[in-house]
């Protein structure tokens, strides 16, 4: 075991794959920033920075992927995703069908998300719900280094696209380069052993589709993904000293999503609340609750997700975003209600 | 043109972005901070000539041009400070900066100033006849589709839109000469667009040149793209890790290259050829951040106008303590419950 923060975890596990496959290769905007430490290691032909022209990189990635490489594309957050999308929802994700399987794109984009720094409603989305709104796009969101890392090396292995989520408030690089900038006067509410934790000598691949119980509890199943999965194992410990057990289930991927376990916790408590970061409309959180229904569980629901455009003030930020006292306040109100 | 006046609009927005430097460094202001700092001879060149009914598309880095288009300083600061009293109810910060009254809009993605400012004309040229939209933007941006896109719609569309660029030579980490072949100019010409290569460091070139695009503009001629080169005196954005380690070596530059000599060493990976390659560009980075612009005096374009207006120090001395007693103003208006 060794010790890594979160986002030299996935360089770890992405330098261990680069190792074994030299198709791999790693461009995007300012990754010669960025990656430097693989660039030292392998080299300009492996590890390129872009210029700003999502839609072409985006879709010479895809084409990349479709001609033998295995590209991993960084677009510096995922809000910026949005200008070069039709490289995936149009092509990436379609050749799989349109070739009724022969051909498929297996790129992975590598996106920073998520907010708590005080960047604001264009740099702080979440997006995991529109992407996998996309049949045909993989989506993972971890939420603790060793998943990371064990996760890119499972999307490397995909056969289609992968869309990698690296939340900027569990990333050490992006919070210096982005929230902090060298200045010692900010404080986040970083989630510590999302930030940093132990992780494998050598990585394996963590299969995507399996969810995890990070606390078992019986009254009430708090179902979260990314950063959400910290703040629900927060809340769930206070509530705990309230008397109410609370289980967290970490969903660590949404396409493929774990509809077993996500079933059993709710069959299990009956009370569901989920906590997702991305925006409540027509995303994550109804899908959970489509799941249920379509399984016939009916169980207590509620939701604390993003519900409108971030604000950029520290205070409502800290408000918009899912955070432990209206998870508190959502638990208990489902439990008496 | 009055050079004192554009004198005295550059000088508040210089010590009115320091102001906020600081109020960033003390934690005040989140998240990312882009300065503009450097570039205010061509915002004051341009800004300082438009009219009611003219209409501004701006990048990540706007500050200055809102202050400059007269919109209320304190508002301004009060945005960044995230105040319910802030120009945008503490709701955009500065990247995300917005004024219906001035028709000004501010975004964080690069090259979203090309589109909106052909729109803005495009509305222009049915609704305010003569009317002018100016686009900002830095030369990373010239590399993103929708801004190639849009300088060939204004071409098309003979639209009143005045394309500024503001090249200061780096695009966060990337240099012009990694991202683009060719010549901008030729480029630019290529769409149909008249263009300029301007002095961005002299604000009277600025405005000369701005004062003939706009004027073209104005009486149907047309877009034109204006090409300013310039130096960001902070950077990408405050706390920019290269200029940190330019600025403070003993402490910032093993935090860099301890990493990375790490993992130039790991078993794995390329060969020597190919890690030496990569090394040598990291330290070509480094080396070109060094060699640093800032330091010298004659890339600050509120030096270089000051050592014109140097016939005049007494009306020098009067302009800058103007300026500075009307942004201490600014501050502690902004400031008087935050400090309270």
């Amino acid at each position: 075991m060794r010790l890594m923060y979160f986002s030299e975890a996935i360089d770890d596990a992405l330098a261990q794959a680069m190792v074994e496959d030299p198709n791999i290769i790693v461009f995007g905007e300012d990754v010669l920033l960025l990656r430097r430490n693989l660039l030292a290691r392998f080299g300009p032909a492996r590890v390129r920075g872009t210029p700003i022209s999502e839609s072409a990189f985006l879709g010479a990635g895809v084409a990349a992927a479709m001609a033998g490489l295995r590209p991993v594309v960084e677009v510096w957050q995922v809000d910026f995703l949005s200008v070069g999308l039709d490289a995936l929802i149009n092509h990436a994700a379609k050749l799989e069908a349109f070739t009724h399987g022969n051909w498929t794109a297996p790129i992975v984009v590598r996106v920073p998300c998520g907010g708590g720094y005080g960047d604001g409603g264009q740099h702080e989305q979440s997006l995991w719900g529109w992407l996998a709104h996309i049949p045909g796009l993989s989506i993972v969101v971890p939420s603790t280094p060793a998943d990371a890392g064990r996760l890119m090396l499972s999307a490397l292995r995909q056969d289609g696209p992968v869309v990698f989520f690296e939340h900027k408030l569990l990333s050490e690089i992006y919070l210096a380069a982005l929230g902090s900038g060298g200045r010692e006067s900010v404080q986040f509410d970083v989630p510590a052993e999302g930030n940093r934790g132990p992780v494998p000598d050598k990585w394996a691949p963590l299969p995507l589709g399996e969810a995890i119980i990070r606390r078992d509890g019986g009254d009430l199943s708090l179902i979260s993904i990314g950063v959400g999965v910290h703040r629900a194992l927060e809340a769930a410990q206070a509530l705990g000293k309230d008397g109410v057990s609370a289980q967290v289930l970490d969903l660590r991927t949404i396409q493929p999503i774990d509809k077993f376990q996500v079933c059993q916790a709710a069959a299990k408590t009956g009370h569901v609340l989920i906590i997702d970061e991305d925006y409540e409309g027509f995303g994550l959180s109804g899908e959970l609750a489509a799941i249920l229904l379509e399984a016939g569980i009916s169980v207590k629901y509620a939701r604390v997700c993003t519900q409108t455009t971030i604000p950029y003030a520290q205070q409502l930020e800290k408000q918009m975003l899912p955070n432990t006292e209206c998870i508190i306040a959502s638990a208990k109100s489902l439990l008496v209600g | 043109m009055d050079l004192w006046m554009l004198y005295a609009l550059m000088k508040k927005s210089r010590l009115f972005e320091e102001a906020v430097a600081q109020l960033w460094q003390r934690g005040l202001i989140s998240g990312e901070m882009h300065l503009g700092t450097g570039e205010e001879a061509i915002i004051a060149g341009i800004v300082s000539q438009l009219m009611p009914g003219d209409a501004m598309a701006v990048d990540h880095r706007g500050t200055a041009a809102f202050l400059m288009r007269g919109i209320d300083p304190v508002a301004l600061l009060r945005e960044m400070l995230g105040r319910e009293d802030g120009l945008c109810g503490g709701r955009g910060g500065h990247m995300h900066l917005y004024s219906k009254e001035h028709l000004a809009a501010s975004s964080g993605i690069v090259g979203a100033a090309g589109p909106r400012a052909v729109g803005f004309a495009l509305a222009a040229q049915y609704l305010r006849p003569a009317s002018v939209a100016i686009a900002f933007f830095g030369e990373g941006a010239m590399n993103q589709g929708m801004l190639l896109e849009s300088l060939n719609l204004a071409a098309v569309w003979n639209l009143p839109v005045i394309f500024v660029c503001k090249d200061d030579g780096w695009a966060i980490i990337t240099q012009p000469q990694e991202a683009a072949r060719g010549d901008m100019g030729e480029r630019v010409h290529g769409l149909g667009v008249n263009y300029v290569a301007v002095d961005g460091l002299d604000v009277d070139a600025v405005w000369s040149a701005g004062s003939q695009a706009i004027e073209r503009a104005r009486t149907g001629g047309g877009p034109t793209f204006l090409h300013n080169r310039c130096v960001h005196l902070e950077g990408h954005f405050l706390g920019y890790e290269l200029l940190r380690v330019t600025r403070r070596p003993f402490q910032e530059l093993p935090k860099l290259t301890v990493p990375v000599l790490r993992s130039f060493l790991r078993k794995g990976g390329g060969s020597l050829k190919e890690r030496l390659a990569g090394m040598k560009m990291i330290l070509s980075k480094l080396w070109s951040t060094m060699r640093d612009p800032r330091e010298d005096e004659n890339n600050d374009p509120i030096i270089r106008l000051r050592q014109r207006l140097m016939v005049d120090p007494g009306r020098l001395n009067e302009v800058d303590q103007n300026a500075l007693t009307e942004i201490s103003a600014v501050l502690s208006a902004a400031l008087v419950e935050v400090t309270r």
